[in-house]
């Protein structure tokens, strides 16, 4: 291997393909494609906030027919019990015993949809899920199954009789993306096309749980670099200082920034990280997590990338 | 201890080498003063553990290391008749390290040698305190701190510089502490421990007895005797007599120190001047002997020397290691008013039945002359008259010497005439004593002082005039005028090598011998030389002369010192160390911001480059290039190489010198 490789060598076949894959059902939309995907490499979970009817089901779909892997849709609604979510232990008659019924979390690809319609018990309930990945009821630690990914869905604006999740429990999602509006030539090839569930039914997985794993722990091999690690803390101490925002990012938003930006490298196909990914993944990372003083003055996650130059 | 000993195996194989070598390091300037066998047992047991542990074998067993203890003390105590003292005890602590490594089993053992090896480093000093041999010490420091680095933590056995780098800078965090602890801690008077006498062997200098033959011997010797650092001009080359011993007791053969039986100098030694007196500072040499050496005719000397006694500087003690005084004297003087009888008698004084040639020849010139004064005089020019010759390799002297000297062999240097002039005046009747010192003295341009060496020494005489008191004559200046006109050297005849011949004249192995002379005399005046006399002028100086304070300010400079550098540790804000990737990439980004493309503070390198490409898509290439060896060279694994910057530094300077961009720019910018 050459030095030139060792970074910027232009995609990996694996990653290409399962991206064109993915593209080839949600249309015009590669960006946020590429960040749930970098999300799913860094075993991060993911949240959607858009109005309904965009795509969230779909693309959660596609993510996990890309890999071959369960899928369970969790609808959220304000009279959901975390037994719901997590499962009950019942008593069966016929053998006269206790057995535990496993909840629709024991699953590898889970849709959560409209968290924010539940009760906050059972948003935490899948929140804890979703940082232990195992499950513990009556005294038992039930692991949940590997590869495990998350994605919610919320629906942004004020609604009535709606638990918006607290700024503590997003730091759980690694990233939160908006899907948005196709532009004009993609919804014409959408409305032109056949349905989009029926397209993912019929094409056959385009990898596997192994490759999604080891994709996942090549995401830890990605080089980063002193000068790079520098370039993040300065985004860091930038979050900090400025006077908009109710606190800075945490150190471990650093370490969830990092990761995000490795996994964007691994996609396209580098071994080490520029300052272009961290810039790439910084939005969807940083932007849930800063909480600004005062909502219509809040500076952008983009007003604070520009304000840092890279050392 | 298997299970210790085969965990530790890969280990002490790795490490055994370099502690060999560290403690090799050690050792070989003791080498020097250890008696061979010594010597050979370390080497040999340094030798027989590295074979063992390459074998993969266990050290010896525990009769047989008794055995090698008991031996090995046993001929320490049989070479030197003790275990203690200087020599015996340096040697018993080296033998004792080479049996250690001979029993060497795991890291403990190791820390153990490597804190002996620090000891064993610090014994160097009583031996050899010479800036040249601090620098060696300090490497040799260096080196057991790298060790004792390398023992703690093995992840960069493949990178043994690190270690040293550590090393190096843990040294340089301490030396703070060590020139508060070099100025304040409180000096012991003397040395911190006894030194036994057979330190003091072998010093050279001048003797209390002059016997034709050792003067000879010292004349050949290019040591250093003294140094001197004059207020104000130097006197003049004839003028630097510097006076030693005075010899007044004479047995046919040998002259002697005055002893107790002398009479009172009373009158004798009365110093009358009339010129302002020289004043200067004396850096001596150890010479084991009693006296100080002053420029004749000393008025008042510094500390630790009594006042004149006989005609000369007494030291409080034998002088054993390099002194500093200062010193004032009178180039012009007149010493003595009047002589008592006894004085006569004893300043007179020869041998009965010596001589007799020689007496002869005094009193045909007592004859001859009217006065002692022109007696003197006579007898000066006698010695320009006759055919006498200059030599440092005179014939021997059987029988009487000075009857076969002044009459027969007529070769000698100023020991041969002084004394014979000495007997020659006595025999006149008039009083005489040989005076031993030096003569001359060279400034060394390199440090503004002058350096007297041992092959300046001299003898001289002094007589008793009536009217003018002690007078000072040198018949050596009557046979050869060079001698007290330019030196030595320039009295020998060809073919006669003087000393330091090797050195050349003036040329630049001199110039350089002579800088490195006035480095080393820096190194005694402001290191070795800092005492407790020097330690309580600098610490009243500082108003720091009472206990309490002295505790305080040394508490609190090396607390702060410690809190500084802990302050300048824990800063986390580092700033990056330079980086030269990120300098050539610089470079690229100005050349492009010139010709109006300055990349944007938080534009990362391939952001920036794309945009660079679509402004100019035929360098497309060629900014490519520079991007991406960027990249590899700041991001990229493994941290930045040499070769990866070169490669970056080698796209920028073809970019510069072959892009059209750059040209096009170049002309517009010229046309700016």
């Amino acid at each position: 291997m050459s030095a030139h490789a060792s970074v910027s060598r232009a995609g990996t076949p694996e990653t290409d393909r399962i991206l064109r894959e993915a593209e080839r059902v949600i249309l015009g939309k590669p960006r946020t494609l590429r960040l749930a995907l970098a999300c799913l490499l860094a075993r991060g979970h993911l949240l959607i906030e858009d109005r309904p009817g965009v795509g969230k089901t779909t693309l959660a779909l596609v993510l996990a027919r890309l890999f071959g892997l369960d899928f369970r849709r969790i609808q959220f609604t304000s009279d959901l019990l975390p037994a719901d979510v997590i499962g009950a232990t019942i008593y069966e008659r016929q053998a006269e015993r206790f057995r535990f019924q496993p909840g629709p979390i024991f699953t590898q690809v889970v849709l959560a949809d409209e968290v924010n319609r539940a009760t906050p018990k059972a948003q935490s309930a899948l929140l804890e899920a979703m940082e232990e990945r195992q499950v513990t009821t009556d005294g038992t630690t039930r692991a949940l199954p590997e590869p495990f990914f998350v994605i919610a869905t919320q629906n942004p604006g004020d609604q009535l009789g709606t638990f918006p999740l607290p700024e503590s429990q997003l730091d759980r999602f690694l990233m939160r993306v908006d899907i948005g509006d196709p532009d004009p030539a993609a919804e014409r090839e959408l409305l032109r096309g056949r349905d989009r569930r029926e397209l993912i039914r019929e094409a056959p997985p385009a990898s596997t749980p192994d490759a999604l794993a080891g994709l996942q722990r090549a995401v830890g091999r990605v080089h980063a670099s002193d000068a790079l690690i520098a370039y993040v803390q300065a985004l860091l101490a930038q979050t900090r200082r400025t006077p908009g925002l109710v606190h800075g990012l945490s150190p471990r938003a650093g370490q969830a920034l990092l990761h995000a930006a490795r996994a964007w490298a691994l996609l396209d196909g580098r071994e080490a990280v520029l300052p272009e990914d961290v810039q790439a993944v910084f939005t969807a990372v940083a932007a849930h997590r800063l909480q600004g003083r005062d909502h219509d003055r809040a500076p952008t996650a983009e007003s604070l990338l520009s304000a840092v130059a890279i050392p | 201890m298997t299970a210790t000993a085969t965990a530790a195996a890969p280990n002490l194989r790795r490490s055994l080498p370099w502690l060999a070598a560290g403690l090799g390091l050690v050792i070989a300037p003791h080498a020097f003063h250890l008696p061979p066998w010594v010597t050979a047992v370390v080497v040999a047991c340094a030798g027989a553990r590295l074979l063992l542990a390459r074998q993969g074998r266990r050290p010896p067993g525990r009769w047989l290391r008794a055995l090698a203890v008991v031996t090995g003390v046993s001929g320490i105590y049989l070479g030197y008749d003790t275990l203690l003292g200087l020599h015996a005890g340096v040697a018993l602590l080296c033998l004792l390290m080479g049996l250690k490594l001979l029993e060497l089993r795991g890291s403990r053992d190791i820390v153990v040698l490597v804190v002996f090896g620090y000891f064993l480093t610090a014994t160097q000093f009583l031996f050899n305190d010479s800036l040249l041999m601090a620098a060696y010490m300090l490497a040799a420091v260096w080196a057991l701190t790298a060790l004792l680095i390398a023992l703690q933590d093995r992840t960069a056995a493949d990178r043994p510089w690190r270690y040293g780098r550590l090393a190096a800078a843990m040294l340089g965090q301490s030396l703070p502490v060590m020139l508060i602890l070099f100025v304040l801690f409180p000096r012991i008077p003397g040395p911190l421990w006894g030194m036994p006498d057979d330190a003091y062997a072998g010093m050279t200098g001048l003797s209390d007895e002059m016997t034709p033959g050792a003067i000879s011997q010292l004349g050949r010797s290019d040591e250093v005797a003294l140094r001197v650092e004059f207020d104000d001009a130097p006197p003049a080359y004839p003028r630097r007599y510097w006076r030693g011993p005075v010899l007044a007791r004479y047995d046919g053969r040998s002259w002697r120190r005055a002893g107790d039986s002398a009479p009172a100098a009373g009158d004798a030694s009365r110093l009358v001047s009339t010129r302002a007196p020289t004043d200067y500072t004396v850096t001596l040499e150890p010479h084991n002997q009693r006296w100080l050496l002053a420029l004749d005719m000393p008025v008042e000397a510094g500390r630790g020397s009594r006042a004149p006694r006989g005609g000369y500087l007494q030291a409080s003690g034998p002088v054993r290691e390099r002194i500093r005084y200062d010193a004032s004297s009178v180039i012009a003087y007149r010493l003595g008013t009047g002589l008592t009888r006894k004085q006569q008698a004893y300043y007179t004084d020869l041998p009965d039945g010596a001589h007799p040639r020689t007496r002869q020849l005094a009193s045909r010139w007592r004859a001859q002359t009217g006065s002692d004064r022109a007696l003197v005089e006579h007898g000066l020019r006698h010695f320009r008259r006759e055919p006498f010759h200059y030599t440092l390799q005179p014939p021997r002297l059987d029988g009487d010497t000075t009857d076969a000297f002044l009459f027969d062999t007529r070769s000698g240097f100023c020991e041969h005439y002084a004394g014979a002039f000495a007997v020659l005046m006595r025999a006149a009747g008039i009083p005489a004593r040989v005076v031993t010192g030096y003569m001359g003295g060279r400034m060394n341009p390199a440090g503004d002082y002058m350096i007297v060496r041992q092959s300046d020494a001299h003898a001289w005489v002094e007589v008793w005039l009536d009217d003018r008191g002690w007078l000072r004559v040198d018949p050596t200046a009557y046979v050869a005028p060079e001698r007290v006109e330019r030196g030595l050297a320039g009295a020998l005849p060809d073919g006669e090598a003087g000393p330091g011949a090797a050195v050349g004249a003036g040329g630049l192995l001199q110039r350089l011998h002579l800088q490195w002379d006035a480095v080393n005399a820096y190194w005694h005046r402001w290191v070795l030389a800092y005492g407790p006399s020097l330690q309580q002028q600098l610490l009243q100086q500082l108003r720091l002369d009472s206990w309490p304070r002295l505790a305080l300010a040394l508490a609190a400079g090396i607390a702060l010192t410690l809190a500084a550098l802990t302050f300048s540790l824990l800063r986390r804000d580092r700033p990056l160390p330079p980086d030269p990737a990120a300098a050539a990439w610089g470079e690229f980004c100005r050349l492009l911001a010139r010709r109006g493309l300055p990349r944007a503070p938080d534009e990362g390198p391939r952001d920036y480059a794309r945009r660079a490409a679509r402004r100019w898509p035929r360098d497309a290439d060629a900014i490519d290039t520079v991007a991406t060896r960027y990249e590899i060279a700041r991001y990229g694994r493994g941290g930045v190489g040499a070769a990866e910057v070169r490669a970056l530094r080698q796209a920028v300077r073809a970019f510069r010198s072959n892009s059209p961009v750059s040209r096009k720019g170049r002309s517009s910018s010229g046309k700016r």
